[in-house]
């Protein structure tokens, strides 16, 4: 299967090590992976400003680049969510049309695609399991704890198949962490107070690594541990998945 | 523009406290959770809550006529305001007609937008707050800070003081029953004193021409039924077709403000009693201008049960006065710019967009996406500062040119590993403050795919 | 004038018609509303006392409220010493210890129970007593909100409410506190209409 792989600009410039896990995972699950070169951002840090109308050229620019693929994954609930509902505001040809139908988040194609019920990859940690906001009430790859459903998580689903996880719920399931874009340098505070109330919660439930869809809210919650000089460390879910250790 | 930052930085400022009041929060939170998730169809009331009001704003002009028709027929007096001054006039000229100088309330937002407290006291009217909450907050001289539990911002102690001081209970005394027994006794004379009382409105019912109260207290049923004259005030969306519609709100209501099935009062206000008048005051106040905004409508559904403030984790870590306006937290924040866009300009992006506050909401407003939304005018029309602005207009020119991005993107990762630290992390990097940055990688991805391509 | 403004400006503003949609009756009937309709008032801070026949509450009364002096009886059952018919001010009714009113319909779901100023003598009754007893048939329970709006003509009494419990307040540090202005307790009469 040949799919698209975008590389949000923060995980491309900061995490490499995130986009190669992606890579890593898709091909060894027998995937033709293409990464178009020239890949820029979604343009959700404008638009999440209020700025919208100088992301357009972001938009048009990543359409260009990625409306030929049947499937475009990215390691990014929050990217995938933006393009998904925050590319209104160009003409809908039938390329933004098309695009806006077939981004997918990393979990969604694994599972709602490729139809993956077990990996070959083994991580033996604690692992505390952060929902990150725009994957699990944007694009619904669970059901957050507000909604009266039956609980479900893509996320939890792919960690349970990996070989000697043991996954901890915090004992609040999925509060935001405070990350929120350019939130996190317009109200620091809160932001920040916002993630040091994470981090305590997966460390009072002996978590070793917190994982989560979504390297921002990660690099946002690194950020504090290494300030504080914390134990616990954080992966991306991809680096988990394709068996990176900590 | 940074006004909620700063208040919000104040008030984390002291941790424990910060930490104190999202407890408190969140325990209402989870209880909600609990009642509303014992009910198998919840998620159909939601949508059916929604249904019922989309109805109700496109067809809200029949409705209020049909409402003041029957209520008309009830014997009911009804008043229309088309903004707070002319609302606080009618309810001036109600009490002068019947030189009613003391007036018991209970809770309504309404009257607080209103400011109609303020508007009273100054003509020499008495105005007692008799929700619990409201009392507190008024002998305090504050706003409330949340739209159920308007004294939730202060600690037991406080209030223990401050009816030491006012309603001269023992000094030191901070045991909540003790202190809600003495507010009971002095809030028994003020009802029993009252020339007249005024309501806040749950629903109206167009179908009945009456009007539903729900509180716990007992407060608003102790004031209506003593004072001769009694006055329910509403905003224009308080309407619901019919009684069956009830049965959805009812429902709705009480699970998502507190987590209990239903309030202990759900009061149904049809005719005057015996001997007494009863007054019904529709207002506008904006709501029409509103309900002309077709991205922003959908905020005419709320029915105030506050649970996007208990939900939000902004709300539960800033206080409801980091909002500054009546109506805080999320709801509050996509309302506001609507009345006043410079001023609450802010407010829309004293948010993550998370979301919770659209999932948790009995009539499915779309809260965080109207706040992105707000966020876009905002932009458009001129209220984000400079720097922002013009920041924002670089990141799109080289966020959309991948040369730009990747010479940019190099030399930050570059700067980031060179510069000594006091560069990187200086009274400009709000991020670094509390936070390190990223550890720049010696290659982006991008970099390193091109060499494995080539190899 | 503000009326035509508005109305005006609702016509000119608002959005194009989206219909009613119908409310189901989510359930028939419950197969033990008594027990459900039992543990939510008491859930909500209500007391359940089963009763079997009116001839005993006389006796009853003065066991569960010892020292009650003044009881407002609104059942011909029940020795009442307020004359509801002789008072002149509904202040005069600040002195009652207990009210005694029949209440009408209970819900299952969340032990509310409709009451009306028929059933009241007085509008302030049940929430100026001290203490309130509602008397209720255990056939006149029905599961749910949707049902009992569906048997109360709302608008037939000036005044009718559901009483969901004691009059209750958490506005000082979220504690429960009951005895807010209201009622400070409640306790409910069921038994069968036989």
């Amino acid at each position: 299967m040949k799919v698209g792989l975008f590389i949000p600009c923060y995980i491309d410039q900061f995490y490499p090590q995130v986009g190669i896990a992606t890579l890593e995972l898709l091909e060894k699950l027998g995937c033709q992976v293409v990464y178009p070169t020239g890949q820029t951002c979604c343009g959700q840090p404008m638009a999440n400003s209020g700025c919208e109308r100088d992301a357009v050229a972001a938009y048009h620019h990543f359409v260009q680049l990625f409306h030929a693929f049947d499937h475009v994954v990215t390691p990014s609930g929050s990217c995938a969510y933006h393009v998904r509902n925050h590319y209104d505001i160009v003409e809908q040809t039938e390329e933004v049309k098309k695009i806006r139908d077939n981004v997918l988040d990393l979990s969604e194609f694994l599972l709602d695609i490729l139809k993956v019920e077990s990996l070959d990859s083994r991580f033996p940690y604690k692992v505390g399991l952060h929902q990150s906001c725009h994957g699990l009430r944007g694009l619904r790859l669970g059901q957050g704890s507000e909604r009266a459903l039956e609980k479900s998580s893509k996320l939890d689903t792919l960690l349970r198949m990996v070989d000697g996880i043991e996954l901890v719920e915090p004992s609040r399931p999925d509060e935001c962490c405070g990350f929120g874009g350019t939130f996190a340098i317009n109200e620091p505070a809160i932001s920040v107070k916002m993630g040091k109330d994470r981090i305590a919660d997966h460390e009072n439930k002996g978590v070793e690594v917190v994982t989560a869809g979504d390297m921002s809210c990660l690099m946002h919650l690194e950020g504090i541990i290494r300030r504080q000089k914390k134990k616990i460390k954080v992966k991306h879910i991809a680096e988990i998945l394709n068996g990176t250790q900590p | 523009m940074k006004e909620h930052a700063q208040k919000a930085a104040e008030f984390i400022r002291n941790e424990s406290r910060t930490d104190w009041h999202d407890e408190a929060l969140w325990f209402v939170r989870s209880k909600r959770d609990k009642a509303s998730h014992s009910i198998g169809e919840w998620e159909q009331l939601r949508e059916l809550a929604s249904q019922v009001k989309d109805n109700v704003l496109s067809n809200l002009d029949g409705y209020l006529e049909q409402f003041e028709a029957n209520a008309r027929r009830n014997g009911v007096q009804v008043h229309w305001a088309a903004d707070a001054e002319e609302h606080n006039r009618i309810v001036y000229g109600i009490l002068e007609k019947h030189q009613a100088r003391n007036l018991v309330k209970s809770k309504s937002m309404l009257t607080e937008e209103c400011h109609l407290n303020e508007y009273l006291i100054k003509r020499g009217i008495e105005v007692v707050d008799t929700d619990l909450g409201e009392r507190i907050i008024q002998l305090k001289e504050e706003p409330p800070s949340h739209i159920v539990m308007p004294a939730i911002h202060l600690k037991k102690e406080e209030v223990g003081e401050l009816f030491h001081e006012k309603l001269h209970t023992e000094k030191g005394a901070s045991d909540p029953k003790y202190l809600t027994e003495a507010a009971r006794q002095h809030l028994r004379q003020k009802f029993l004193a009252a020339g007249a009382a005024i309501t806040g409105v749950n629903f109206a019912i167009a179908e009945t021409g009456g009007v539903v109260v729900c509180t716990n207290e007992g407060n608003a049923d102790m004031g209506v039924h003593l004072a001769p004259v009694q006055i329910h005030c509403m905003g224009i969306e308080k309407i619901l077709p019919k009684a069956e519609h009830l049965g959805i709100f009812t429902r709705l209501l009480a699970r998502s403000a507190t987590g209990q099935p239903i309030t202990i009062y759900t009061s149904h206000y049809h005719r005057p009693k015996a001997g007494g008048e009863m007054h019904i005051v529709i207002v506008d106040n904006g709501r029409t201008a509103q309900l002309g905004r077709a991205a922003f409508r959908n905020s005419l559904k709320c029915i105030r049960c506050g649970a996007c403030m208990n939900t939000c984790p902004i709300y539960r870590r800033s206080g409801g006065h980091s909002y500054g306006y009546t109506i805080p937290g999320p709801i509050g924040s996509i309302l506001t710019p609507g009345i006043d866009l410079k001023k609450y300009s802010g407010l829309p992006f004293a948010s993550t967009l998370c979301g919770s506050c659209s999932d948790v909401c009995p009539v499915k407003i779309d809260i965080h996406e109207q706040l992105y939304r707000w966020r876009q005018i905002i932009a458009e029309e001129g209220h984000l500062p400079t720097d922002k602005r013009q920041s924002m207009k670089w990141a799109g020119r080289v966020l959309s040119k991948p040369a730009w991005y990747n010479v940019i993107g190099k030399l930050t990762r570059w700067a980031m590993m060179r510069l000594p630290r006091p560069f990187l992390y200086n009274r400009l990097n709000e991020w670094g403050k509390d936070r390190e940055l990223p550890e720049p990688p010696k290659e982006s991805f991008g970099e390193w795919y091109r060499k494995r391509e080539k190899s | 004038m503000s009326k035509n403004k508005i109305l005006t400006a609702i016509r000119n503003n608002k959005p194009s018609g989206a219909p009613l949609p119908d409310i189901p009756l989510f359930r028939e009937a419950d197969t033990a509303p008594v027990e459900a309709f039992s543990a939510m008032v008491e859930t909500g801070g209500g007391r359940i006392v089963q009763v079997s026949g009116l001839s005993e509450l006389n006796t009853m009364l003065p066991k569960l409220f010892p020292g009650a002096e003044r009881i407002a009886s609104l059942i011909p059952e029940v020795d009442s010493n307020v004359a509801l018919e002789q008072v002149q001010s509904p202040a005069e009714l600040e002195t009652v210890d207990v009210a005694v009113i029949r209440g009408q319909l209970g819900v299952a779901e969340n032990g509310a129970v409709w009451v009306t100023e028929e059933d009241c003598g007085h509008r302030v009754l049940p929430f100026i007593t001290q203490h309130l007893i509602l008397l209720l048939n255990e056939d006149d329970i029905v599961s749910d909100m949707h049902q009992a709006y569906r048997q109360i003509p709302i608008d037939q009494s000036g005044f009718g409410l559901f009483i969901a419990g004691p009059s209750k307040t958490a506005d000082i540090e979220q504690s429960l506190v009951i005895g807010a202005q209201g009622a400070r307790s409640l306790t409910i009469f069921l038994g069968t209409r036989a």
